[in-house]
Order: structure tokens, then sequence, then C-alpha cells
């Protein structure tokens, strides 16, 4: 394999890893900003995942895309109705939806197809080579030769800048985010904007689930999620809860999972776990202030209304 | 408000009755989606009870030994979350603790032996805390919040362990990612005879009458719950600062996760091999809060958990309902205890 070659079918693998992350953590971007960390991403992943196999096999694969979203967005309504309706604990919450997510997906998946899983064959979404973009050298057939669902993902990166920091609705989430009290005071519904971004989140991560088992693998596979709700979480630090920073993240996580494939390929004896902990690494560093200023939201994970929590008044 | 007070029952006697009522709600719910996925709700818990307690050996090499991780884990928990640390890293800084321990006993020379256990569960126990000593510095130093990096922390130590078990700690044989197995010097003695369980069972209840006894018998203890209830009105207060509070959390409760990772190694599985966990770390959460973060009630819901991880393999084999549903009732109960929570809260606190 030439050095070229190598370094253009790496590219490919890098973007193609990079998608689900991309949809997973931009979409938690918007639920991070509106105050609201939902770790039961991963359920959203694991039941777009499922969702989008069963649409696929009774429909078809584009609209399994969609039933895969959907699943993936009832999962973050289980959610936000405990955690932000209800106020109850949003780590614990979420733990919760991961863990009950793995285990009823599963069940679900062997009462149709039987305790062994016979091996599930998906009709795939085909990918879609864009005309003349797809022939720029190295990038083209790695950004624009891919599935739907990359596209989408590279709209929504605009797309999500603009609201987020261009319009009222945009300024109105953040401010739930940043401090839920003065949002509330200028008459911004905290409850619902937070309501809606999470299931924004998880509509999402659940199309990203429904990639895994639509695009990237054309099967569905218990606990077939393997983390990515998680990492997705991880993204959205090293990206600064921005759409761009958010993108380029996914791109530099999905580019060191390909590197193991890339260093294997190569026949490389290079200690291949170390790359996959290097993003994490840095996403600690960026915490840690070492690219610049980095801060959470200020009112992430913290419960609206206060008195929803168990918390004496002061003024009495 | 006036001075009526609407809840008059202690405030133990109602988080135990509301622990029941969430535990009686799951099993409700659950029977219903049992029935629903066409099981026989009935026929499943009876096999998963059976898998769990149907003998004494049940019981102790089954349920007792399953327990014994989430024991120690869900203790880890319940301590930092008593002082409002939310570290949710108890899954990497158990892969820590069990790194290490590997690494020392394999290292240690089979001359001291009396002392190789000793000095491995001490390795273990530094190991954790140091790892969630990385949090502890970016909370206290930088007020980077500590959900997030514990989060990281963990996918750092499950690649780290990934790495090691393929490279520099591969077994000499060089044919599975697994370490050599540990010398007999090492390995945990049983706790009772013709069991399966060992030694580390008894560690995690000594450890939670342990915290259980800081918590509420000493300076320390009280200063840690205070911080826990309130860190503003304990910083406003005067009478200490919060940091000193948090890094002891923290690393009290990296050390005992620690512990857990190369307690289920010496005791059970005599080497360290990827995927050793299946995410004790995060059930844990579960563990402790189904406990209300009280340490001697973790020993209870540790056995609960335990029980459900034990019976579920019965549940499949005797019933034909698949072991995963056990983590969707695992969720139901957590999920029915933080509701049970809110609506203690609401009838017990005024709104305004």
């Amino acid at each position: 394999m030439t050095d070229l070659a190598a370094l253009s079918s790496f590219l490919v693998a890098a973007v193609g890893l990079a998608v689900p992350l991309a949809l997973a953590a931009l979409g938690e971007t918007v639920s991070e900003r509106s105050g609201v960390i939902n770790i039961g991403l991963e359920g959203s992943v694991i039941w777009g995942a499922l969702g989008g196999a069963l649409g696929a096999l009774t429909v078809g694969p584009h609209a399994g895309l969609a039933t895969g979203a959907l699943a993936g967005g009832l999962a973050a309504l289980v959610f936000a109705g405990f955690a932000v309706r209800l106020g109850t604990d949003q780590i614990i919450t979420g733990t919760a939806v991961t863990i009950g997510s793995l285990g009823f997906t599963g069940a679900v998946f062997q009462s149709r197809f039987g305790a062994t899983g016979l091996a599930l064959e998906l009709q795939t979404v085909p990918a879609w080579e864009v005309p003349v973009l797809s022939r720029i050298p190295l990038l083209g057939p790695a950004f624009f030769d891919q599935a739907i669902t990359a596209y989408l993902a590279y709209a929504m990166v605009p797309l999500l800048g603009w609201f987020l920091f261009r319009t009222r609705w945009g300024l109105a989430l953040r401010a739930a985010g940043e401090s839920p009290e003065a949002a509330h005071a200028a008459g911004v519904p905290v409850v619902r904007t937070r309501m809606l971004a999470t299931v924004f989140g998880g509509l999402m991560a659940g199309l990203a689930g429904a990639h895994l088992s639509l695009v990237h693998t054309g099967t569905f596979a218990e606990n077939m999620s393997a983390g990515k709700g998680f990492i997705a979480i991880a993204v959205v630090v090293l990206g600064r809860w921005r759409p761009w920073g958010v993108f380029a993240a996914a791109l530099f996580f999905g580019g060191a999972e390909a590197l193991q494939f890339t260093l294997q390929a190569l026949d490389a004896d290079l200690p291949y776990p170390l790359f996959l902990a290097l993003p994490y690494v840095l996403s600690l560093a960026a915490l840690a202030g070492w690219f610049g200023r980095s801060r959470a939201p200020e009112g992430l994970a913290l419960p609206w209304p206060r008195w929803r929590r168990i918390s004496t008044n002061p003024k009495k | 408000m006036t001075p009526r007070t609407r809840a008059r029952l202690r405030p133990e006697f109602l988080a135990t009755i509301t622990a029941t009522a969430a535990v009686v709600a799951t099993m409700a719910v659950a029977a219903a989606l049992l029935a629903l996925g066409g099981h026989s709700p009935g026929e499943a818990f009876a096999a998963l009870a059976r898998g769990a307690f149907g003998t004494w050996d049940r019981f102790v090499s089954f349920t007792l030994v399953r327990a014994t991780p989430l024991l120690l884990t869900g203790l880890a928990v319940a301590f930092a979350f008593r002082a409002r640390v939310w570290n949710i890293g108890a899954e990497g800084q158990l892969h820590a603790g069990a790194l290490a321990g590997v690494a020392v006993a394999l290292v240690l020379p089979g001359a001291g032996a009396v002392l190789v256990l000793p000095v491995t569960l001490l390795a273990a126990a530094a190991a954790g805390a140091l790892w969630a000593s990385i949090p502890a510095a970016m909370k206290t130093g930088m007020g980077v919040g500590e959900v997030i990096t514990t989060l990281l922390m963990n996918f750092v130590a499950l690649f780290l362990a990934q790495f090691l078990v393929q490279g520099p700690l591969r077994e000499s044989r060089g044919v599975f990612n697994q370490t050599d197995e540990i010398p007999a010097a090492a390995h945990l003695p049983a706790l009772l005879p013709d069991t399966r369980l060992h030694l580390g069972f008894l560690f995690g209840v000594v450890i939670a009458v342990g915290l259980w006894l800081y918590l509420t018998r000493t300076p320390g203890g009280f200063r840690l719950r205070a911080a826990g209830a309130s860190v503003k009105a304990a910083e406003v207060s005067g009478r200490f600062s919060v940091a000193p509070v948090i890094w002891l959390s923290f690393l009290v409760s990296g050390a005992i996760a620690g512990l857990a990772g190369w307690i289920q190694i010496a005791g059970v599985t005599h080497r360290m091999y990827e995927g050793l966990s299946p995410g004790w770390g995060y059930t844990a959460i579960a563990v402790a809060l189904l406990a209300r973060l009280h340490p001697l009630a973790v020993v209870v819901t540790a056995i609960v958990f335990g029980a459900l991880s034990a019976g579920g393999g019965a549940m499949q084999r005797e019933a034909g309902v698949p072991e995963v549903w056990v983590r969707g009732i695992e969720a139901l109960v957590i999920l029915a205890v933080l509701t049970a929570d809110r609506i203690v809260q609401w009838t017990t606190h005024s709104r305004d």
C-alpha cells in the first residue's frame, strides 16, 4: 500500500467513524447549553440503533433513519420527564436510562430474533457521491462520498451555530443553561426549553444509533452503541460547547479510532489503545485550560426550579 | 409557614418506607412489562429468587460473591456523594486499583509471602486514590466540575488497562489479552469453608462500618456532611474550608473503588483481563442511591443487586426470560427511588 492510498483510506475511515459521534455530540451540545447533561445519551444511541433496524425491516433503510431518530428522542423524553420535569438528579437519572436502555433493547431484540440473536442482515443506506466535490483529492472521497447521515451532520454545524448564537431562541436556550433564575425572570420558560433541547439531543443521538446499524454495520447487536453516547459527551467538552469546535473534536476522536485500523493494516506494532486514550487526555487538558478558556454552562446539571431541591429558604 | 410539621416520621424511617414502596412499584412495573413481553412474571421472579437465594451455596457463592464489587464501589460512590462530590469515576478508579494490585503481585518475589496481600491491597487503594486525585485537583484548583472529568478518567483507565494487558503485562504464553495468574500468596483466602466467598466481602462490611462511624461519630464526618448539605453555608459559616473536605472524599472514594478492582482479582479471577468489570462503577451509583448514601444500607442494597445478578442466569435457564431483563429492572428501581424522593420532598417541604 502506498503512503497516499493509506492516508486516503485512513481519512475515509476517520470521517465515517466521526459521523455518529458528531451527530450525537451536536445534539448533546444543544441540551448541555440549556443546562441539561444527558448521561443517558448512550441509551438514546442504542434505542436509535434498534429503532433504525426495526424501521428498516418494516419499511426501508431511509425510513429506518427516521424511526431510529424517533426512538432516540423517546428515550431522551423519558430522561427529561424525570430529570427536567420532575427535577430528579440528572447524573443518576441518566445512569438509569443508560442501564435500562441497554437492558430493554437487548430484551426486545432477543424476543424478536431469538436468544442467540441470529445475525441480522439489514439493507444499508447507500453512500451518495456529491458531484464535483467528491473529486477533490484526498478530502473528496472522505467527506463527500458518505451516506446522508454525514451530510445531515455537516448541515447541522452552521445551522446550530446560527441558532444558538444568532437567534432569540438560541439566546433564551443558553440563558436557561447559564442562569435559570435570570432566564426565568426574563420570561424564558426554563422547563419547556430544557425539555425540548434534551429531546432534540435524543433525536440526534438516535440518528447516530441508526447510522451505526444502517450505515456502518448493516446489522444490530446488543450493546453495539459501545460507549458512543459517553464519548459524545467528551466530544462536547473538547469542542468547548460550540458547534464548529464539536465537529472538529468529533473528527479528532474519529481519527484516533481510525488510526487503530490503519496501524493494524500497516502491520505497525504500535500500542493503539494509547492512541484511543489520547482524545480523552486532550479533553481533560482542554478543561484544565491548556487551549484557552473553556468552561461548561454555569447551570449545567442543576435542577430547576430551585424549590424543587431539598434546600432551606434563607428568607424563612 | 406555620410551625405545623407535616412529616412527623423520623427521616430514616421515612427513607425505608419510600425505598420499600419504590421496590414494590418496580416489581409491579417489571411484572407488567414481562407479561407484555410474553413471559410469566411469577415464573420469572420465582426463578430469579431460586437462583439468588435457593440454596445456601447459591446465596453465598453467587449472590454474595457478585455483591462484593458492588458493595465496595457502592461505598465509594456513597461516601463521595455524601459530600456532594459527584464521583462517577468509580469504574476508572476500579481499573487503576486492579492494575496496580496485579502489577505489584506479579513483580513482588514470592519470598515475602505474608506481606504480598497487604502490600497489594495498599497499592490498589493508592492507585484508586491517585486516579481520583486528578479530578480532585481540577475541581479544587480550577473549579472544573467533577462529573465530566471523572467520566473522562474512566475512559483513560479503560484504555490504559487494554494497553497493559495487550503489552507490558500480557501473559507469558502470549495467547490471550490477559495477565499471568497471580501467585497463590496473593489470593484472598476463603471466608467460609467450601464456598467461593472470599475475604473481600468481609473487607467491604468492615469498611462500611468504618465509614458509618466516621460520618456519624467524628468532627471530620460532621464537616463532610455539612459540606454535602450546603457548600455555601459551610463556607459562609467560616468554621472550616471546603477544599480539604472535597479532597478527602475524592481520595477515600477512589481508594475504596481501587480496592474493589483488586479484590475481585485476588478473590475471584486471579488475573486481569480486558472487560474485567461489566460496569460495576456505574451500577454502584444505583446501589448507593437505593441505600440513600448510608454506608450500612449499602451492604443491603449491594446484596440486592448481587442477587439480581446471580438470579438473572437462573431466570434465563428456568423461565426463558433473557438475562438482560435484569438491567432493565435495575433501571426501574433507580427511577422509582428518584420519583419516591421527589414525592417525599414535595409533601414535606414548602414550595416557596
